[in-house]
């Protein structure tokens, strides 16, 4: 079975569109959370937003070929050129029919959607809808301009499990080159649905947070007084080789992915399992597959999404999952600073992740000011730390029941 | 006249990405400028609502070259 490592990275986050400067401000505990921009945000009961206010497809992609991809294909497509000019891969000297690409999405072209559904109903029978709206709003875009601006003629599909979608799609990913059908995945997940529809609907299930008076202060994981999760876009591209690959080519190995587990709750379609069954299975077989005990996990990135049930059920999995080293291991959520980037979010945290080993920081939860009693765990509140760390595990749940896990480690 | 060329000029360089100057009435817009069919139906939505017309779908088939386009405006308009 081949090993697959990380060789390079892009990402879009509400704290910036560069690795590093993400990396710096999230571990400076600076939130990406405001007051959202949509037109019709006064009328919303949740108006923090996570908007990714400082992308740009300047300098990607001319102004008439961006118009052709929706906000979240735009994303992925930025974030894939940035990660494979990170990893030094010319496409021209490989054999594109073993290179993929994987790339999640949870809603898809959800703006897309309100957009041509809104022109339709306002022009009735004369509404002239965009050619571009079917290409637009397919969730497997994403994927397919990926593959398309690289030429990659190997798999390229979308994985659509809610916040789960990124971690699935780079366990996909993993078992493409560690049985060797494939030497490169460009792996990750996107999302834009912030929009009217997106921050509605979600609303109206009561999972977002309501503190509009204070944005920056919204997304407060394992903190009792948090009310719901805010809502991000962003997205993130992992490039996913395999080592022999990876080796002959003389690539910069920036991590190893040393195992994934995908399992689910198989109880309800939004509320997690309270007693974190399906998770903690999930991360225990993450454990296995990357061959190693829980202790010698030295932080976890937990998905904590700042949702009271879901806080919850979470930490109820690690206890189960690691037994009693889960109160030695580092905890934290970094939706604390970017909020929930649904289906991009797992890829982003993963990118983290990779940064936290390199640099031996854990990056902090913000606004965690007084836990919840249940949550009793070393979740770095407020301020990031210094600490060797070898060994990671990220964790990503998605709306279905979904779980997803990945160990993540030094090379 | 010139201003519905102009006009319809401009649509085409906008969605195209192309510049202005190098379209003219004998500009053949799938093979010059490299439309393809979703390019073309998106340019038909802008005429029509451009010069808030309804081009006939027999007239739309037959469009090929600026100068066609010019000509079911004109064509629609009157």
């Amino acid at each position: 079975m081949k090993r697959v490592l990380v060789t390079g990275y892009g990402l879009v986050t509400p704290l910036g569109c560069n690795a590093e400067t993400v990396w710096r401000r999230v571990c400076s505990g600076e939130s990406g959370i405001r007051l959202a921009t949509l037109p019709r945000t006064g009328q919303l009961r949740s108006k923090v937003a996570g908007e990714c206010s400082d992308f740009t497809t300047d300098g990607y992609m001319l102004p008439h070929e961006a118009k052709r991809l929706e906000l979240f294909a735009q994303y992925a497509v930025v974030a894939a050129i940035d990660a494979v000019k990170h990893s030094g891969l010319d496409f021209n000297q490989e054999d594109r029919e073993r290179c993929a690409a994987i790339i999640g999405s949870g809603v898809g072209g959800l703006r897309e959607f309100e957009t041509q559904h809104t022109k339709w109903l306002d022009k009735g029978t004369a509404a002239r809808i965009s050619p571009f709206a079917i290409p637009r709003m397919m969730p497997n875009s994403a994927a397919g301009h990926v593959s398309i601006q690289f030429g990659l003629l190997g798999p390229a599909y979308s994985i659509s499990t809610a916040c789960a979608s990124s971690v699935n799609a780079a366990a996909d990913a993993v078992r493409l080159i560690r049985c060797g059908e494939m030497d490169i995945v460009l792996a990750g997940g996107s999302e834009a649905a912030l929009c009217d529809l997106g921050l509605v609907g979600f609303s109206a299930m009561r999972a977002l947070s309501e503190r509009n008076d204070a944005p920056a202060q919204a997304s407060r994981p394992f903190d009792k007084d948090r009310d719901g999760f805010v809502l991000s876009d962003g997205c993130g591209v992992l490039v996913l080789e395999s080592e022999e690959h990876a080796k002959k080519r003389g690539a910069a190995v920036l991590g190893e992915i040393k195992g994934c587990a995908l399992t689910s709750d198989g109880t309800h379609i939004t509320q997690p399992d309270e007693n974190g069954l399906g998770a903690g299975r999930a991360m225990q077989k993450a454990l296995a597959d990357a061959k190693i005990n829980a202790s010698d996990i030295d932080y976890i990135n937990a998905h904590g999404t700042s949702t009271v049930l879901g806080d919850l059920a979470e930490v109820r999995a690690i206890k189960r999952a690691f037994g009693s080293a889960a109160y030695s291991v580092a905890v934290s959520s970094t939706k604390s600073q970017l909020g929930h980037q649904l289906g991009g979010s797992g890829a982003v945290e993963a990118v983290l992740c990779l940064l936290a080993i390199r640099d031996g920081i854990v990056p902090p939860t913000i606004n965690l000011e007084n836990p919840d009693t249940e949550c009793d765990l070393d979740f770095t509140p407020l301020t990031a730390k210094e600490r060797p760390i070898k060994t990671v595990l990220s964790n990503s749940f998605g709306f279905g029941g979904h779980n997803a896990c990945m160990v993540l480690g030094c090379y | 006249m010139a201003d519905t060329k102009e006009r319809v000029i401009k649509i085409i360089a906008d969605q195209l990405g192309k510049d202005a100057t190098e379209i003219n009435e004998k500009t053949d817009i799938p093979n010059d400028l490299g439309a393809d069919s979703l390019d073309l139906a998106e340019l038909l939505i802008s005429f029509e609502e451009e010069f808030n017309i309804n081009i006939d779908e027999q007239d739309a088939q037959n469009l090929v070259t600026v100068g066609d386009v010019i000509a079911a405006v004109s064509k629609a308009t009157n």
